[in-house]
């Protein structure tokens, strides 16, 4: 065996508490890819370092504002975007990211997902979707497929999910695009995007979780579900395929539409001046 | 300030929004809120008073959500209220342990109405002195304050948010709807009188060694960082050390938790008001507050006009409730009573600290106390 390769610094080492490492999450979890090109993008947004801000909620996607080296705000289940809009209405300079999970953002979180994009609030969103609550254990939740398990779906899932953009398209977000763990170059893209982007913007990222969601699916490795994202993504372009077709379940052989879907200049909202 | 910030003046105004003007007087410049009765007034106030002064009216989609934007509002820096009711503050109380946990400054008014449930929405009550005590989960202790006149809603929402900033605690301004619709005198003073307590900044530059949630000075409170200043601190609802990190062991959560606790009563000159009214040589001491306390007020001078040693202790912080004070009273004192528009909600309190029964003038809520029922209590006390 080879010596381990050992070196000074990592390109992220300004943006990443590396006092903090190791971090929680299982083998072949997707949540710190996310969180990697999160960091990439803060360094190269060309925003200074020290105006940007994370505000996560609570599970195990929360848990990246305690791993990003910024102003990071680790809230209650679910109230990462109220607490992120009144951080953002209290100091508009800042340029303030919401990065939480499904769980998290759309079920117990789920009221203030829709009424934050019906504002259109100038905070960005990138929401990791495991498809079920990784960090008690693997429940089902808002995003896991109908028939799919989760320890508290052993006979299947019997409610339907949300399709996330399509809930963000007519909930009045700015921007809603949809990614999965491999798509690494586009997340980045379109987080440097958004942050020019004024208004609401979601950014909604497929991530394996095989000790969640994986070990009730028969998916028991991060790589076989990131080899799923690899054979049945399609990329949607210029409104192919409409925000209502976009469900998505990773056990049939169907495909599993990417892209952005939603890139409209509805206005941001402004306090109001007298 | 300008003149426009602070209507300084004598004004015939209700306690809704007396209450509206304090906290633009104190500085306030966010309000995140959904509407309640019997609070609305509050939030309409200031709907048309925010944009003047350049702050934020934000109404909110629930009052989980008001609860949670005023905190961030927070710890952008800015001061920050809401106001709601029993039901709203139900829904407020996960958060409102945040914002302990975190040390988060802010005000929340509660214009009690009569409860549980929907209960009586237009009615008065007083029954969410134990919910704001303990109804977050966890040990913690909460800085209340009870109004008995719009003047009051006006002057303590001024020191809410003062003792808010200087102990970086959630206040909560327990109001009722009598103190809330009511319209009397409000006096605002001139701009340059009104105190302001401002949050303690870190004394170290940024990008240095810097513990944030370190305490240098006697009163437990350690300095306040707000996004953007370039500390790049992490705040976590999760016990956490010194430096803002979890860290959940045994050690670290009796630390935290019990110097949040210890903090308030460290700094109880600051946060203590009550009003003493004939209590030199009281046999008999009424012991109220909020709208009730006018009640009380009533009874006890018609007592002494019979020649009956009554007195009135009212309190205005109600937590922490004054212990030291009232321990000090129950030794010279034959009687207390304990009027309040619930059943008993601080009559235990007092309770357990006089060491004795204490006579209740209770109700439910939906109407007021008569000054009659207490006064028909002293004197059989008598």
């Amino acid at each position: 065996m080879r010596d381990a390769i050992q070196v000074e610094s990592h390109p992220l080492d300004q943006i990443i508490r590396a006092d903090r490492l190791p971090h929680i999450w299982c083998p072949g979890c997707g949540i710190g890819i996310v969180m990697r090109v999160y960091g990439q993008s803060i360094i190269e947004s060309g925003i200074p370092v020290d105006r940007h801000v994370v505000v996560s909620g609570i599970g195990c996607s929360g848990r990246v504002a305690g791993y990003m080296n910024i102003d990071s705000y680790h809230t209650t289940h679910g109230r990462a975007i109220p607490f992120a809009t009144g951080l953002k209405l209290a100091n508009p300079e800042l340029m303030v990211t919401v990065f939480s999970g499904d769980g998290d953002l759309v079920a117990i979180g789920g009221n203030h997902l829709i009424h934050a994009a019906r504002r259109n609030i100038n905070i960005k969103i990138i929401c990791v979707n495991n498809f079920n609550y990784g960090m008690t254990g693997g429940q089902a939740g808002p995003t896991t497929p109908q028939g799919a398990r989760a320890v508290t779906a052993p006979y299947g899932n019997p409610e339907l999910p949300f399709n996330l953009p399509y809930l963000l398209a007519a909930s009045g977000a700015n921007f809603v695009s949809r990614w999965s763990n491999l798509h690494v170059r586009q997340i980045r893209e379109d987080i440097l995007y958004t942050y020019k982007k004024p208004g609401f913007t979601f950014i909604e990222v497929l991530s394996p979780c095989p000790i969640g969601f994986g070990k009730s699916n028969r998916i028991e490795d991060g790589l076989e579900e990131m080899e799923i994202y690899r054979q049945r993504c399609v990329l949607t372009r210029d409104g192919d395929v409409r925000a209502e077709d976009l469900d998505i379940d990773l056990r049939e052989d169907q495909p599993i539409y990417v892209g952005r879907f939603v890139d409209r200049d509805r206005e941001a909202y402004k306090a109001v001046k007298r | 300030m300008s003149a426009e910030q602070v209507l300084t003046g004598q004004h015939f105004m209700n306690g809704d929004h007396a209450c509206a003007e304090g906290a633009i007087a104190a500085g306030c410049r966010f309000f995140g809120g959904y509407p309640i009765t019997p609070s609305t007034e509050i939030a309409e106030r200031l709907a048309r008073r925010m944009p003047e002064v350049d702050g934020v009216y934000l109404q909110m989609e629930d009052e989980l959500g008001s609860m949670s934007a005023i905190l961030g509002a927070s710890a952008g820096g800015v001061r920050s209220m809401t106001a709601t009711s029993g039901p709203g503050l139900s829904l407020m109380l996960e958060n409102l342990g945040l914002g302990v946990m975190l040390e988060l400054p802010c005000v929340v008014v509660d214009v009690q109405r009569g409860s549980p449930s929907t209960g009586l929405p237009t009615m008065p009550g007083q029954s969410d002195v134990m919910q704001v005590r303990w109804g977050s989960h966890g040990d913690f202790q909460i800085v209340a304050y009870a109004p008995w006149s719009p003047q009051e809603m006006f002057d303590l929402t001024i020191l809410a948010f003062n003792v808010a900033d200087r102990i970086r605690v959630p206040v909560v301004l327990l109001a009722d709807e009598v103190v809330g619709h009511m319209v009397e005198r409000v006096v605002i003073p001139a701009a340059e009188q009104i105190e302001r307590w401002d949050r303690k900044h870190p004394k170290v530059p940024p990008n240095g060694p810097f513990d944030p949630f370190k305490v240098q000075d006697d009163d437990l409170v350690p300095p306040m960082v707000h996004a953007g200043d370039g500390y790049r601190i992490h705040y976590t609802g999760l016990t956490h050390d010194e430096h803002g990190y979890p860290d959940m062991t045994a050690d670290t959560h009796q630390a935290l938790v019990s110097r949040l606790v210890k903090k308030v009563h460290r700094n109880a000159s600051l946060v203590m008001r009550y009003e003493e009214y004939y209590l030199e040589d009281a046999q008999i001491i009424v012991i109220s507050y909020g709208c009730t306390s006018r009640s009380a007020h009533q009874a006890v001078r018609e007592a002494r006009e019979m020649g009956v040693k009554a007195g009135l202790f009212r309190l205005i912080t109600l937590w922490p409730f004054p212990e030291k004070k009232l321990s000090a009273l129950s030794a010279d004192t034959e009687s207390f009573i304990v009027a309040e528009l619930n059943l008993g909600q601080m009559s235990s309190e007092v309770e357990r600290i006089v060491q004795r029964q204490v006579i209740g003038v209770h109700h439910a809520g939906g109407a007021m106390i008569t000054p009659e029922r207490i006064f028909t209590e002293i004197m059989g006390a008598a």
